[in-house]
């Protein structure tokens, strides 16, 4: 029952035309077929590697975005896991996710050092400005909001994240005017 | 001849905007028709002062700095280039007293080279540690360890020396070197220093590692959260491997190492070294029961060194100057140099490494300045999220891991966190609960359950419900925890919750004692 379930859901999902209904437009089939391409080549690249399974996680991370579980099933295979085993680690790491993050992921810090500085009011500000939580993202699919537990900025603190950009001593001005920035050249 | 600014490419220090400076001085030299050489340094470890930015002149480095973008056109009207006057004008980078109190063993090359070009490395000391460790057989190598007195900085203080002995002494077809680059303590940031600022020390005393242990294959376990650093000891590795430092002959001496970065994914727990292991395995990092010991069944049941970032890169140092050398500063069991981070509410936040011995007070004070916000400071937290909280009265406390062992504190992997008066240290406590049940790896019952009712108790404290009834709870809690858990994650959350609780009782009763006001 539960591999029928599973390569039923795997079936619907690599099936172009069956995915959804946002399916119908070419940009989103392009975007299968390189969803595909990308962990066809992140497990052609990788899978020899001793612990391989990290190593193939980030790289479909690194280029899709997140890991859709529609890719669970190949790299299972390849690694010859089963499907549960790779879910299992997927799901351990705070790191990796399963859905689509939006444009921009703000990792806000969230640890000691800088709660001595004042983070505490900085997160809910951040908050309050983007109207999401941590793990959500906002629905114009702009920002993603996730906490770490230090980014070794501590000596700047308070500090975060955006994207690769790293920022230390962000003040609530500091930080409506990054996001304006950003906001403006999407 | 073209003169020499170097402008920090640490992430810390860009994270202040160094890469708009570095920007900005090179658009305003080619306006200016001025010849100039950009070096991006690591960082001095001044981190108030970022971005530092110095320049060679004839009587040495000359600093400025914070500075920002909008200060270079003004620092050039001021002939900065030749030490020039102005009001980021710091001196000679070397008098600087924060700098200049420090012992520099570790360090002593971050900040001052160009970190990833491998001939600045040999000019300044490099790889003389491996070229004196090819000339010896394994035994010496790890005798030098030995008697250096090297523990481990990434956080439980065991011996080196020893752990490499039980290596060399187990036979395998594979044996594995892995440095946990994991830095998961809040508060820390000296490995992220040396990987970003003189990644070259740690791929030499991984070598050595090699060298001594008879292992051929290395593994840097790196956080996810240091983009950076992997940048940098990639390049670091790929000019070693270049350059015949690494490989399967190093330097022509018929012994190979082999070196690669792995990336973890956002787990406290993995820096645990059997967590580690298990993840680097590709699986869930869940903490494995020992025995055996890694040493003899670690990474894919070979035996392995896990030697934390400071430790492995300590090494080459001890290598060069002999195992007494090193031994010669430090007090009591703890020998060497630490290098302590210094974070949280400071003035002078930053990155001092001196002889074990300095006092919590000398370091918050004499190097610190005292709390950023000019309140009193009322609590530090020392040694990461595990790490006790101490007050004022525990501030003469020699940095030395028996002293703090002796109060209940743990000097783990050297970080200093102050909070002012302003702080709710049961608010800390909560948290402290709260992480661990974010962590857990969900091996053990104890960490797994207790860390989640911890936070609930901690919840019901902080609300002044019953706390007759509620801090014995949470004092029974604790106990489960330390007796009962498999790792130090849940094992060592009692730390900063019951010195909390112990030094701080006031602040776990404000509600109650306000309500019989
Ligand atoms: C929950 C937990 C997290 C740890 N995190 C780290 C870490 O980030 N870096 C580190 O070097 N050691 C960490 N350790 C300690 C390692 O288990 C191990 O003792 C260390 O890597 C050994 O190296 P050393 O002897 O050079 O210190 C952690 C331990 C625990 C229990
Ligand atoms: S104490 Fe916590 S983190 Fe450590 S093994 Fe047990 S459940 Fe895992
Ligand atoms: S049938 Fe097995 S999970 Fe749905
Ligand atoms: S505690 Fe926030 S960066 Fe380290």
């Amino acid at each position: 029952m539960c591999f029928l379930h599973a390569y039923l859901k795997y079936a619907i999902l690599r099936h172009p035309y069956s995915e959804t209904k946002e399916q119908h437009s070419e940009t989103n089939m392009t975007d299968l077929n390189g969803r595909q391409e990308a962990v066809r080549n992140a497990i052609a690249s990788l899978k020899d590697k001793p612990g391989a399974l990290l190593p193939i996680l980030h790289s479909v991370q690194d280029t899709i975005g997140y890991i859709p579980a529609d890719s669970i099933p190949d790299i299972a295979r390849a690694l010859n896991l089963s499907r549960a085993e790779v879910h299992g680690v997927i799901s351990f790491y705070h790191y990796f996710r399963d859905t689509p993050p939006g444009k921009h992921t703000l990792h806000v810090c969230r640890a000691e050092s800088c709660q001595a500085m004042g983070s505490k009011q900085l997160e809910s500000h951040i908050k309050n400005r983007l109207g999401i939580d941590y793990h959500e993202t906002t629905a114009d699919g702009k920002f993603s909001l996730e906490p770490v537990y230090c980014l070794g900025l501590c000596a700047r603190s308070p500090s975060l994240q955006i994207d690769d950009a790293v920022y230390g001593r962000v003040t609530e001005e500091r930080f409506d005017a990054i996001v304006n920035e950003l906001e403006a050249s999407l | 001849m073209s003169i020499t600014v170097y402008v920090p490419n640490d992430s810390c220090a860009v994270a202040m905007g160094a890469d708009q400076v570095a920007a900005a001085i090179s658009e305003q030299a080619r306006n200016r028709g001025l010849e100039i050489d950009i070096v991006r340094n690591g960082s001095r470890g001044l981190y108030w002062l970022e971005p530092m930015i110095e320049v060679a002149t004839p009587a040495g480095r000359v600093a400025y700095g914070p500075v920002q973008k909008n200060d270079v056109e003004g620092l050039f009207e001021a002939d900065f280039l030749n030490g020039g006057a102005h009001a980021l004008h710091l001196g000679l980078t070397e008098e600087m007293d924060y700098f200049k109190r420090q012992q520099r063993l570790t360090f002593a090359r971050v900040g001052i080279t160009d970190p990833i070009s491998l001939d600045d490395y040999i000019k300044h000391d490099g790889y003389r540690g491996l070229k004196n460790a090819l000339a010896m057989n394994s035994a010496d190598i790890v005798k030098h360890v030995t008697d250096s007195g090297l523990r481990g900085r990434g956080g439980a203080a065991f011996p080196t020396g020893i752990k490499w002995n039980t290596v060399l002494n187990t036979p395998a077809d594979q044996k594995y070197i892995i440095c946990n680059a994991d830095e998961g303590d809040s508060g820390t940031f000296s490995d992220r220093m040396i990987m970003e600022g003189d990644p070259f020390v740690l791929v030499e005393g991984m070598t050595i590692a090699g060298l001594g242990v008879g292992a051929t294959q290395g593994y840097i376990y790196l956080r996810v959260e240091y983009p950076h650093a992997e940048k940098m000891l990639n390049a670091a590795i790929a000019a070693a491997y270049e350059a015949g430092y690494l490989g399967d002959n190093i330097l022509g001496s018929g012994h190979a190492f082999h070196l690669e970065v792995r990336i973890g994914a956002g787990a406290y727990v993995c820096g645990e070294e059997t967590s580690l292991m298990e993840s680097l395995e590709g699986k869930r990092g869940l903490v494995r029961f020992k025995p055996p010991l890694p040493a003899i069944s670690g990474l894919f049941g070979k035996p392995t060194v896990v030697n934390n970032v400071i430790s492995l890169a300590s090494v080459p140092i001890i290598l060069d100057k002999g195992g007494d050398y090193y031994r010669d500063f430090g007090m009591g069991r703890s020998r060497g140099t630490l290098p302590i981070q210094l974070s949280g509410n400071i003035k002078r936040p930053g990155l001092v490494e001196s002889a074990f011995g300095l006092t919590l007070r000398e370091l918050l004070y004499d190097f610190g300045g005292g709390s950023a916000s000019g309140r009193p400071i009322r609590a530090v937290q020392v040694g990461g999220p595990l790490g006790s909280y101490m007050p004022e009265s525990q501030f003469d406390t020699p940095l030395d891991y028996e002293a703090f062992s002796a109060i209940w504190a743990v000097l783990g992997h050297g970080g200093i966190v102050a909070f002012d008066d302003t702080v709710n240290i049961a608010e800390m406590a909560r948290y402290s609960m709260e992480f661990c049940a974010i962590e857990s790896c969900g091996k053990c019952t104890p960490c797994r359950i207790g860390s989640t009712r911890g936070t609930e108790v901690m919840d019901a404290i902080i609300k002044g419900d019953n706390l007759n009834k509620n801090i014995p709870l949470l004092r029974d809690l604790c106990d489960t925890l330390l007796n009962g858990s498999l790792c130090a994650l849940g094992g060592m959350t009692p730390y900063p919750v019951l010195s909390a609780l112990n030094h701080f009782p006031e602040d776990f009763g404000a509600q109650d004692k306000a309500n019989a006001a």
